[in-house]
């Protein structure tokens, strides 16, 4: 986790603190104060303290961009370069079990009532890129009758409401002022109810430095004007990203001129992940 | 520290995340060791607080029962954590959203009277031992007297009236806690396994029957090896006190399943798979059929009968011996069980304990047994039984 990202935190900490300091000293007094009602205005303290010009860096004002990420799933093709990417580029196991982001395959096979699904995990597509390390799906169905395939890309939802920030013990998975879902790696104490949590999948613990992890829109790349990882290196463009505030962006334009939907809408958990071209199997 | 990942086979389709299990037995170990806590404070409360007189061989037992292992609680939570050097994050600054922020000052606060109800209890023999005893272990008491040597009449109704209150507070406080576990499971919407209203009452009966469960165990084989005959009442206050909470345990574990069923929502035909399939033999024999219906039906049958003697306390011992067992199951199916149905909905994962290593089951079982080695040393320094008369009981 890059620095700025566990900054806010700590502010609101210090914050907490200095509350925590005064009025809250008994315990008594916090489970007061929380059927009073003052638990949201004290637990929602990870926002940019009010005087800062920009954050969380120089260069950049968090206030001033609402970031979104779109999935085109008629255009993806399954290569997961997006998966190999991301695990570059953020540091990601090498591994088959751990990812930020991953790719579905879904496939109707004629005759069949059930969808067959599978990821890039799959033994079967391990053993066809011969490594954990490297990513391909196995040309399983090339004898089969396909009625309907299509790939479908995943990723964290960075929900407006999210169920991993509500039940993290500490504070240490935070949502930013831009609409994205952090973790402060320095904070994290390990204990994976946000794992749990997440009706998605989107996270797993990273048992080398002992905290969880997931995707963070590549946060330290989107706050210097670039895009996340996965979206650079994508071929068909399956995977849009941008700023929700600017109308004009590629994130903007996709909502407007799709019908476009989220994963498990009756989570409650309001997903930014906008999707086009999914299937009624898809959750 | 080599990085451990235990790669979960599984069937169907699971998100690439899911195939590493992240909540292991110790955090199944954890529920069972807190319910215990409770269940053996309701024992001390319902001498206490209810006045059950035949309950009076063992309620300072439960409380030392409590106690230790209430001190053991932490211990699976802080095995699992990633970062166990910062698990005071969660008290100094607790994100209040979390269901998981209170436990640090929950269990705090009940350690805390705990101690001090203990304190109460056992003043007279401090003051006796700290009087007598020299050496060390005189010291030892003088210094647990905290300066107050006085036992006269007035001072021990003063004392009573302290205990009276505390175990008072510690019936919400321990029932609390307990409940406040199954709430964390029961308030998580991603899995349906777990998510139930229902979820933390089932934990707070589970906790009950279990910790008086412990209490017959542990008073049965303390007369055995104290050699003194068992009190059969006693056992049988304790027999009805299981076989009254089982019931309710019962109902509730099948109104929870039943809902599950009926509301039928996405996942629903996986579950059943699960249920009816890997499930089978620890939901519906282990947990259900052997460690809940025939501790019922057998509990039900002696006080039918009005077993006495022998029998009865051969009969309730081993009834509570499949309620441990049968309760131990239900935290296992819960914690492990609600893992192993994947949050797709369409596939299942299997566990597979290691049993060396920080999260095995040697581990495990040792956490479990662990307060009963703590257990030892208290009943030595402050020795709980009732006929010994050493002590004040109220």
């Amino acid at each position: 986790m890059k620095k700025e990202d566990s900054k806010p935190t700590l502010e609101a900490r210090r914050a907490f603190l200095a509350k925590l300091g005064g009025a809250a000293s008994c315990a008594g007094v916090v489970v007061g104060a929380a059927t009073l009602g003052v638990v949201p205005a004290i637990a929602a303290k990870t926002g940019a303290p009010p005087d800062a010009g920009s954050f969380p860096t120089k260069d950049y004002d968090w206030t001033k961009h609402q970031w979104g990420f779109g999935v085109d799933a008629t255009k993806c093709i399954g290569c997961l370069r997006c998966v190999e990417a991301c695990k570059n580029e953020n540091e990601v196991p090498r591994n088959a079990h751990q990812f930020r982001t991953w790719v579905e395959r879904y496939v109707h096979l004629e005759g069949e009532e059930a969808v067959r699904i599978d990821s890039q995990q799959d033994p079967v597509n391990i053993q066809a890129s011969g490594s954990e390390k490297e990513f391909r799906f196995a040309n399983r169905y090339k004898d089969a009758k396909v009625d309907k395939a299509f790939f479908v890309p995943k990723l964290c939802n960075h929900c407006a409401h999210p169920a991993c920030v509500q039940v993290c013990p500490v504070g240490a998975t935070y949502k930013t002022e831009d609409g994205v879902v952090l973790i402060d790696h320095d904070y994290c104490i390990g204990c994976r109810y946000c794992v749990q949590a997440c009706p998605y999948g989107a996270r797993y613990f990273n048992e080398e430095k002992g905290v969880s992890d997931k995707c963070t829109w590549c946060y330290h790349r989107i706050t210097k004007g670039l895009q996340p990882a996965c979206v650079e290196v994508c071929p068909v463009g399956a995977r849009i990203f941008g700023d929700q505030k600017d109308k004009q962006s590629p994130i903007s334009l996709f909502i407007r001129n799709n019908r476009v939907q989220v994963l498990r809408p009756e989570s409650g958990n309001a997903p930014n992940v906008f999707y086009v071209g999914i299937d009624k199997e898809v959750n | 520290m080599e990085p451990i990942i235990h790669f979960a086979p599984y069937t169907g389709w699971v998100y690439p995340n899911e195939t590493v299990f992240e909540w292991s037995v110790l955090i199944a170990v954890y529920p069972y060791l807190t319910g215990l806590v409770a269940g053996a404070f309701t024992v001390s409360s319902l001498y206490q607080v209810f006045g059950f007189e035949r309950l009076k061989p063992v309620a300072h037992l439960a409380l030392l029962t409590s106690l230790s292992f209430m001190i053991f609680v932490p211990t699976p939570l802080l095995l699992h954590l990633g970062h166990p050097e910062r698990a005071f994050n969660s008290t100094i600054t607790p994100h209040l959203t979390s269901a998981m922020a209170m436990f640090g000052f929950f269990a705090s606060f009940y350690v805390a009277l705990l101690i001090l109800e203990g304190w109460f209890a056992y003043r007279p023999f401090i003051v006796s031992q700290a009087q007598t005893k020299t050496g060390l272990l005189g010291k030892f008491y003088g210094l647990l007297t905290l300066g107050s040597h006085d036992v006269s009449e007035p001072v021990m109704r003063f004392d009573r009236k302290w205990i009276f209150a505390l175990a008072v507070i510690g019936i919400p406080a321990a029932h609390g806690l307990h409940g406040y576990v199954g709430f964390m499971y029961g308030s998580l919407k991603s899995r349906e396994w777990w998510s139930s209203d229902l979820m933390p009452v089932i934990f707070l009966f589970s906790a009950i029957i279990s910790g008086v469960a412990l209490l017959v165990v542990l008073y049965v084989a303390s007369c055995k090896l104290r050699k003194i005959p068992v009190d059969a009442a006693c056992v049988k206050g304790l027999a009805y006190t299981i076989w009254a909470f089982i019931m309710i345990a019962i109902v509730l574990e099948a109104l929870a399943f039943a809902n599950l069923v009926y509301k039928g929502r996405e996942g629903i035909d996986m579950i059943m798979e699960y249920v009816t399939g890997p499930l089978l033999i620890p939901y519906f024999l282990l947990q259900f059929a052997i460690g809940m219906i025939v501790p019922l039906l057998w509990l039900s049958y002696m006080i039918w009968r009005g077993t006495s003697g022998r029998a009865l306390v051969v009969g309730v011992t081993l009834c509570a011996c499949l309620v441990l067992f049968s309760v131990f199951m239900m935290r296992w199916n819960v914690v492990i069980g609600g893992q192993e149905i994947s949050k797709t909905g369409k596939g299942l994962l299997a566990y597979h304990m290691p049993f060396f290593g920080k999260e095995g089951a040697l581990m495990a079982i040792l956490l479990t047994i662990a307060p009963l080695g703590l257990l030892y040393v208290l009943t030595r320094l402050f020795p709980p039984w009732a006929d010994a008369a050493a002590h004040a009981h109220v």
